[in-house]
């Protein structure tokens, strides 16, 4: 029997979020002064969050391991952001936006939660307008909103393909208000390294000073993480250098449960690695595809040919030509969903099929758009028997107006200009919808411990969609953890002070302190680098794109052997002390080197194929959709808590029931 | 390609900095500029020696976090890229390359080729936000329509990813085009104008406070900025000042 209790509270799905508000518990402003509240991380979620809970009144220490809150990796999501504002008329609605997420998310997220996050997201839109976000706006002086996969209307706002950064800073500019108030007190280059329980609640963390080494306490009467998701477990990822899993991991390990770690979302669209040098993957808006069309060569030979640098995609006629995306789903074509695209991609440069001398990437060719829009082009502006070059120059203009700057990005990395030649892409690891689990008010299994954005679990289900991940980090920021924090704190309001000299700030402290010490005093034999590089090569191989059982239970082997191998040989340059980078991974990697076994495990164990998550015992067996994923809601339709305990293949698991009351389950089809 | 590095080494603020030779071999053009600088340091791990600390994070232009002055330049030779963008195809085999922190009074050095730029941060909390809470409460976001153009250029100049490019290049350590670019971005569009002049008198006063310099003009942050902050924005920035100055 689960000991999870989601507290929805009861009530039509429609009113839910009302009548909660109207029934909580409040602090009142003069009570609020005298009440901490930690918050880790300054992404949209951290950074909203903190700026929020500031101007409600109370004192927020904010943490980011960053030299400035502003750098947080939220600020390189390009897109935009989703909001139910139905200013194009075209029918939008809370209900359409709560419904398309839920089904995006292949049915595996909570139903009350999506619905909240489309109640608050047209207020997302307005708060960031009057905060001076520069949004895209049409001739008439209103907003534009574009198009994004998986849904029928147009709903994403954005601003140029920088929609992170503007967001960001929007929620950097609300904190710098606070802190110039004094509301806030900002700790930059500060890393959370563990949090402290007083009495079963979560009331501080042992935080390092990444310059001075300083290992320092702070208290407070809630402990909120927002540090992001765990992308980083494959080495290589779309996320910045420095994002980690290290708070999420470390809570969990205190007594936070960790949900549903195997949904992980592979992008289709992103430049393919060109080395074993390679420190990171750069993605490409998957809007490309609405005019780039995917192949590869049909026959292995011209493969092969290409991966030795003998011939260029350019000389391979039409006819050899494989656009396997529009073969294999002719409804949906190249605009098939994120996953199936990455699938599609492996299964045939696992085939062979790859090109790039790595074998690893395929063509995103946008010859035929640039020949359309040029004869579009020519018609509109008049030109009659126009040359063939008269209509390339014509149709790349077009392009660029629509794809520039990515277009750019990709010949800076890439050194091919994709106007003329193919761009080359491959699938990388870019969000994880599993995370810290959470209750209806983002509360963990840890009494005054919150999670919230990527690092909880709750909204994204299996499958995120696009420009949705920016509207959950500034939801629960902004409009949803404000208040629900407020339901916990108003038993504090006498609490006072929480002291740091205590047994349990001793306590948890030596536990920091002693690890670091050992990393600096091991003086293995190899870097952290190369630990983390295993990991990732064992987790993009059995528990990426596709998995199986087999292989799953030797992941799980294999990171556990590589684990030993860490803490054995591991070399840490350097000192304690000092700023030292190299001191810094180790702390991470060596979390991530216990995570990735959770991850496996918990693949293992859900056996069916949904949303990110696929398993090649889980598919359809004949039919039209032979091959294709198969969901299995009659025994697998829950939320997988693990509880930590010692070995991460020990961990127990805990389900919460998903219930569809408003919702009918139904097998996705993009045939 | 093989390559000498003449690389910026201090272990604190307070002590003494040099520049120490380094030589990194078999080094492919299709590396980045970081992680030709991955691989040094792999090397000198390797060899129980300490690795170099330098600033990066997204590691694809946008955090603002990589810094660098690679041969002279901020972010390196190339033009409308971050040091993280920077790739190895823009060396030959042979090369010598001179790899130093952003300096700047007002940046001082951390480690090695990491500088503490938290001025520009102070810079921000001293004005560079609309007053305005975060309660929701506000009205409908097209309840005020503003022209493309404002937006637009509002846009571009809200592009700033805050590295100090433009300061780590200017012969004055002048913040002018950091601080402009935000002060433009709120003075474009009408949310901001209720506090425009608060905003710019603080702004510049707590620039003037953390010690960067005066503008004279010569254009170079202009060239060096990574995403192309124009120096318009410098002018706008003095207009403003002016105005709120004659206000009193």
């Amino acid at each position: 029997m689960s000991v999870l209790d989601s507290k929805v509270p009861e009530g039509p799905i429609k009113d839910k979020w009302t009548t909660y508000k109207d029934n909580i518990n409040l602090v009142n402003p003069a009570n609020k002064r005298n009440i901490d509240i930690i918050v880790v991380g300054t992404g949209l979620a951290g950074g909203s969050a903190a700026a929020t809970l500031a101007e409600q009144g109370y004192n927020v220490k904010a943490f980011c391991y960053q030299d400035s809150p502003r750098r947080a990796h939220s600020i390189a999501a390009q897109g935009g952001i989703n909001a139910a504002k139905n200013y194009m008329g075209d029918g939008d609605s809370n209900y359409r936006l709560f419904y398309d997420t839920v089904k995006g998310g292949d049915y595996r997220s909570r139903e009350a939660n999506v619905h909240r996050l489309a109640e608050v997201s047209g207020n997302i839109i307005d708060q960031c307008v009057a905060q001076g976000v520069p949004f895209a706006r049409d001739y008439g002086g209103l907003l534009d909103n574009r198009s994004f996969g998986g849904v029928l209307v147009s709903r994403t706002f954005y601003a140029k393909g920088q929609t992170g950064q503007q967001l960001l800073l929007g929620a950097y500019s609300a904190m710098n208000r606070q802190i110039a108030r004094g509301k806030i007190e900002m700790f930059n280059r500060h890393e959370m390294l563990d949090v402290v329980k007083v009495d079963g609640k979560a009331r501080g963390i042992i935080a390092r000073n990444l310059i001075s080494g300083e290992i320092e306490r702070h208290s407070a009467h809630a402990v909120v993480i927002a540090t992001g998701g765990y992308g980083n477990v494959y080495f290589l990822s779309t996320n910045a250098m420095g994002s980690n899993a290290t708070a999420a991991w470390k809570i969990h390990k205190k007594g936070a449960y960790f949900a549903n770690p195997c949904y992980t979302q592979i992008h289709p669209t992103c430049i393919p690695r060109s080395g074993d040098y390679q420190s990171k993957l750069t993605l490409m808006s998957e809007s490309l595809r609405n005019d780039g069309r995917i192949w590869v060569p049909a026959n292995i030979e011209d493969s092969k040919a290409i991966q030795q640098g003998k011939l260029k995609p350019t000389e391979i006629a039409e006819e050899n030509r494989d656009y396997y995306l529009e073969r294999k789903y002719p409804a949906f074509g190249n605009l098939v969903p994120r996953d199936v695209a990455s699938r599609a991609a492996k299964e045939l440069c696992d085939a062979g099929y790859g090109v790039n001398a790595t074998g690893e990437a395929v063509y995103l060719d946008f010859a035929a758009a640039i020949e359309r829009y040029g004869n579009e082009q020519a018609k509109i502006h008049g030109h009659h028997n126009p040359s063939k070059e008269k209509i390339t120059a014509l149709g790349e203009g077009v392009i660029e107006e629509k794809y520039g700057n990515l277009f750019q990005m990709y010949e800076k990395i890439a050194a091919e200009n994709p106007y003329k030649t193919p761009m080359m892409i491959y699938p990388a690891t870019h969000y994880t919808m599993g995370g810290v689990w959470v209750d209806y008010n983002l509360m963990t299994t840890v009494p005054g411990l919150y999670c919230i954005g990527e690092a909880n679990f709750s909204d994204h289900g299996a499958n995120r969609l696009g420009a949705s991940a920016l509207m959950q980090g500034l939801a629960d920021g902004y409009f949803v953890l404000p208040y629900t924090i407020g339901d916990y704190l108003s038993d504090d309001i006498r609490t006072g002070k929480i002291a740091t000299d205590t047994p349990e700030f001793d306590a948890v402290e030596k536990e920091v302190t002693d690890r670091i010490n050992f990393f600096v005093n091991n003086k293995g034999t190899k870097s952290v680098d190369h630990f983390h590089k295993r990991l990732g090569k064992v987790m993009w191989d059995k528990v990426g794109m596709a998995r199986n059982e087999k292989g799953l239970k030797e992941a799980m082997a294999e990171i556990k052997a590589i684990r030993e191998e860490f803490w054995k040989e591991v070399k840490v340059p350097g000192d304690a002390n000092e700023m030292n980078p190299e001191l810094e991974k180790a702390g991470r990697v060596a979390d991530f080197l216990e995570l990735g076994e959770l991850f496996a495990k918990d693949a293992l164990d859900r056996n069916e194929s949904c949303g990110g998550h696929y398993r090649e015992e889980s598919v359809v067996k004949e039919g039209e959709q032979k091959g294709e994923a198969l969901r299995n809601d009659k025994d697998y339709a829950y939320v997988s808590a693990w509880e930590y305990k010692g070995e991460p293949s020990d961990a127990i698991l805990h389900k919460e029931e998903l219930e569809f009351k408003d919702i009918e389950l139904k097998q996705r089809s993009y045939k | 390609m093989n390559l000498t590095l003449k690389i910026w080494r201090q272990k604190g603020p307070q002590e003494k900095g040099k520049l120490v030779d380094y030589k990194v071999n078999d080094i492919s053009e299709h590396m980045s500029f970081l992680e030709m600088m991955d691989v040094l340091n792999e090397q000198l791990i390797n060899t129980e020696e300490e690795p170099v600390a330098f600033d990066h994070d997204c590691r694809e232009g946008i955090c603002g976090m990589c810094s660098m002055y690679i041969n002279g330049e901020a972010h390196g030779p190339d033009k409308g890229i971050t040091t993280c963008q920077l790739h190895m195809r823009s060396f030959k085999d042979g090369d010598t390359i001179y790899i130093e922190p952003f300096r700047a009074a007002a940046f001082p050095v951390i480690k090695d080729l990491v500088v503490d730029r938290t001025s520009f941060d102070r810079i921000q909390q001293s004005g560079g936000f609309i007053s305005v809470n975060t309660s929701g409460n506000t009205q409908d976001a097209n309840a005020l329509p503003i022209s493309k153009h404002a937006a637009d250029e509002a846009m571009d100049a809200a592009t700033c990813i805050g590295c100090g490019a433009c300061v780590a290049t200017c012969k004055n350590s002048s913040a002018m085009l950091f601080v402009g670019a935000k002060v433009s971005q709120y003075a474009l569009l009408p949310q901001g104008k209720v506090e425009a002049a608060d905003r710019v008198m603080n702004m510049v006063h707590q620039m003037d406070i953390e010690g960067f310099g005066n503008c004279t003009n010569t254009g170079a942050c202009e060239i060096e900025c990574p995403k192309g902050i124009s120096l318009e924005n410098i002018a706008r920035m003095n207009r403003e000042y002016l105005k709120a100055s004659l206000k009193g």
